[in-house]
């Protein structure tokens, strides 16, 4: 990244590109109808990278155990709407508290330290969230899942249909809605002092940043996102596996930041939209061995989409717009 | 803002639509497949994806003038909601007649309530967790559920000297319902469990707990594990730490000697007397026929397992659906074709039940023994027409 673009400074205003993406995705209800059972899914997978992206992306905080909040997340709305409480906007009010709650409780180890360090503790603390859930069967289902979620029609009105029409729209507001606040939160002051302590964060204390509350404070907020995504996926699927809280999902997740480009917001959703529809199409041609050829497609995107997708156009662009001044 | 407020307006709109009806495809029978081809759980996929080549390569891939066509998803292992997507997608884009498949039970629980939704039959060709066939009106299963193998066990074992059992289960859901329906059974015929552990689902070290079955000195040791992998680490722990010498037998339902890895799990696992209602070595023409198309579907030497003759079943049911129903497809006749239905299976006869819509069928008594170089469980008695106890029990 050159010097220019690093000191870039807030701004308010929608680049071209970004009203096209968010109409483009909503463009996606009408051209793709068939498609739309995926399209939620990617853009609640997309929701939980943007919430990655927060916290590593953004503060340089990496985690391997992301997954645990989304499955408190996934668990809370299950079970409210397993108990009579289908009532899918305030389960996802809920689902972002107990996030939170979780994050907030766990920040004060996962954010200590090196990498490695939180490599390892947000590793442990996913793992261990895992078994609690496979031990608590008579509350989760265990093994077997959470099922005879009852969730009520959205907004009283639009019942989740087969083709995942009001998954999809529900899935894509709240999407953007969050977006929209994180998108206010990394051009605050707050969100550049987080990428000052992610540059450099034995400086940050000697502009008088309280780095660790910093750190504290996005490590909460991106629980908080995650168990939203969690939420949407428990309540648009009407089950809750074990799976939410498995290691895979945090692995693959970070797969998609990295696939994407960390620390644009965007990367994440497009690391999404890749993987998810890469493992889609794959899987249909060859269902028995599709995995080759994803491994085969990472490998070749990250020679030759240094910084992800979005970090590689931008750095096209970077040169293009170079050149033209010159 | 004035953006927003138009995005959400069409957004609403577009929410409000309703999806379009559409006939489904002239002259084929559509039945998707979702199963597990990838993944620590690939072997599931495969084996009921030969089950059903094997049937087609017998009956062949027509009936009642209909080309039946099999449309095949992978879950990737336990993933409800990518279960429940590829269901989705059958439905309303491949438009297909049944959905069937289900290697493992959050995948058919997440798919369950589509069935409903959708009124397309449901195929279980394994998924063993009794609740499932109580989830919706249209889903029939042709595998078992693991009450209805294991109470048998508890049954041959008390009238068979066997008086004091330790249990060593794998410590997630269906383990702990195996222990429960053993300690159920097993105390009610006047049996005694000296001792049960439970051990962890993923990577275990069998040999601390093979030792405190040991030390507890049981008359046979109960073990319940996934079938696949982990029964070879088990019969391995239990014959280094002598086990078999002093005289302690191994009992349990038929998962840990399953046909697909028992050649793998070698001589240690011979006399281990396992009760379940598939054995590639059962007796019967039907069972002949099944293994002589397994092996010329699917590759000389390969062997079928219970997995396999679920999926056999399966389909099998479906060609039954299409005769009867003379091709003109129709979820809620085909689903009282499926009440009630009797077949002569390669296992033996079966019957699904037409108030649970579960499987009925022998469950047998097998050993393990070498016939003709190969390593089989040999049946040596049976239960007839067992129930699902998950359900009759109150």
């Amino acid at each position: 990244m050159s010097a220019a673009a690093a000191v870039r400074l807030p701004d308010r205003r929608w680049h071209p590109a970004e009203i096209a993406f968010w109409l483009g995705l909503l463009a996606v209800v009408f051209v793709f109808p068939g498609h739309l059972v995926l399209g939620s899914q990617v853009l609640i997978t997309g929701l939980f990278a943007l919430s990655l992206d927060l916290i590593l992306g953004y503060a340089g905080i990496v985690s391997l155990g992301h997954a645990a909040m989304f499955g408190a997340g996934a668990y809370t709305a299950g079970l409210l709407a397993r108990h009579g409480w289908g009532e899918p906007l305030s389960g996802l009010v809920a689902a972002a508290a107990v996030g939170a709650a979780i994050a907030w409780g766990t920040s004060f180890i996962a954010v200590r330290g090196g990498d490695l360090t939180r490599l390892m503790v947000t590793l442990g603390i996913g793992l261990m969230l895992y078994e609690a859930a496979n031990q608590a069967a008579r509350v989760t289902g265990g093994v077997d899942g959470l099922s005879d979620m009852a969730v009520r029609d959205l907004l009283g009105v639009f019942p989740f249909d087969l083709r995942g029409r009001t998954a999809y729209v529900y899935s894509l507001a709240v999407l953007f809605a969050v977006f929209l606040a994180c998108r206010r939160i990394v051009r605050s002051p707050f969100g550049l002092s987080l990428r000052g302590i992610r540059d450099g964060a034995r400086r940050m204390p000697a502009l008088g940043s309280p780095v660790r509350h910093r750190l504290i404070a996005i490590y909460t907020v991106a629980g908080a996102i995650a168990g939203i995504a969690g939420a949407l996926l428990a309540q648009t699927t009407q089950f809750v596996g074990l799976e939410v809280l498995g290691f895979s999902r945090s692995a693959d997740l970070l797969i998609m930041l990295v696939l994407g480009g960390a620390g644009w917001l965007y990367g994440g959703l497009i690391g999404a939209a890749l993987f998810m529809i890469a493992q889609n199409q794959l899987s249909s041609v060859n269902p028995v061995y599709w995995q080759f050829w994803l491994g085969l497609l990472l490998v070749a995107m990250v020679f030759v989409a240094r910084g992800g997708v979005v970090g590689a156009m931008a750095s096209a662009r970077e040169r293009l717009l170079g050149r033209a001044a010159r | 803002m004035s953006n927003m407020k138009t995005i959400a307006a069409v957004a609403c709109a577009g929410a409000a639509l309703l999806p379009a009806a559409s006939a489904r495809a002239e002259g084929t029978i559509k039945v998707g497949l979702v199963a597990e081809f990838s993944g620590p759980f690939a072997g599931y996929g495969k084996q009921i994806q030969n089950g059903i080549k094997a049937y087609m390569k017998q009956h062949g891939d027509t009936v009642a003038g209909k080309k039946v066509e099999l449309v095949l998803k992978d879950t990737t292992g336990p993933s409800p909601e990518i279960a429940k997507r590829l269901a989705q997608d059958l439905i309303t884009h491949d438009k297909v007649d049944f959905i069937a498949g289900f290697g493992l039970t959050p995948n058919a629980l997440a798919v369950a309530p589509l069935a409903t939704q959708a009124k397309t039959p449901m195929i279980i060709m394994n998924a063993a967790s009794s609740i499932i066939t109580t989830k919706s009106p249209y889903v029939a299963r042709f595998s078992m559920t693991l009450p209805q193998v294991t109470e048998p066990i508890a049954l041959w074992s008390a009238k068979n000297g066997i008086k004091k059992v330790f249990t060593i289960v794998s410590d997630y859901a269906p383990g702990i319902d195996a222990e429960n329906a053993f300690l159920k059974s097993f105390s009610a015929q006047g049996g005694q469990v000296v001792g049960s552990v439970r051990v962890p689902l993923r990577n275990p070290d069998f040999a601390p707990f093979v030792q405190r079955a040991k030390d507890a000195k049981p008359d046979a040791v109960f073990i319940f594990v996934p079938a696949g992998e982990q029964g070879i680490a088990f019969v391995k722990a239990f014959t280094e730490r002598g086990l078999q010498k002093a005289g302690i037998k191994l009992i349990g339902p038929g998962d840990v000697v399953d046909d697909d890895v028992l050649e793998a799990m070698g001589e240690p696992t011979l006399g281990i007397i396992t009760t379940h209602h598939y054995s590639a070595a059962h007796d019967s023409p039907e069972n002949a026929a099944f293994r002589k198309a397994y092996a010329e579907a699917n590759g000389e030497g390969t062997r079928p397992n219970f997995m396999a003759v679920a999926g056999y079943d399966g389909i099998a049911a479906i060609y039954e659906v299409a005769k009867k129903l003379e091709g003109k497809m129709d979820a809620d006749r085909a689903m009282e074709v499926i009440k009630g239905m009797k077949l002569t299976s390669p296992r033996g006869p079966i019957q699904i039940d037409p108030e649970t819509r579960d499987i009925v069928q022998t469950v047998y008594v097998r050993r393990v023994e070498r016939v003709k170089g190969g390593l089989y469980n040999v049946e040596f008695d049976k239960f007839p027409d067992v129930k699902d106890p998950g359900k009759t029990a109150p």
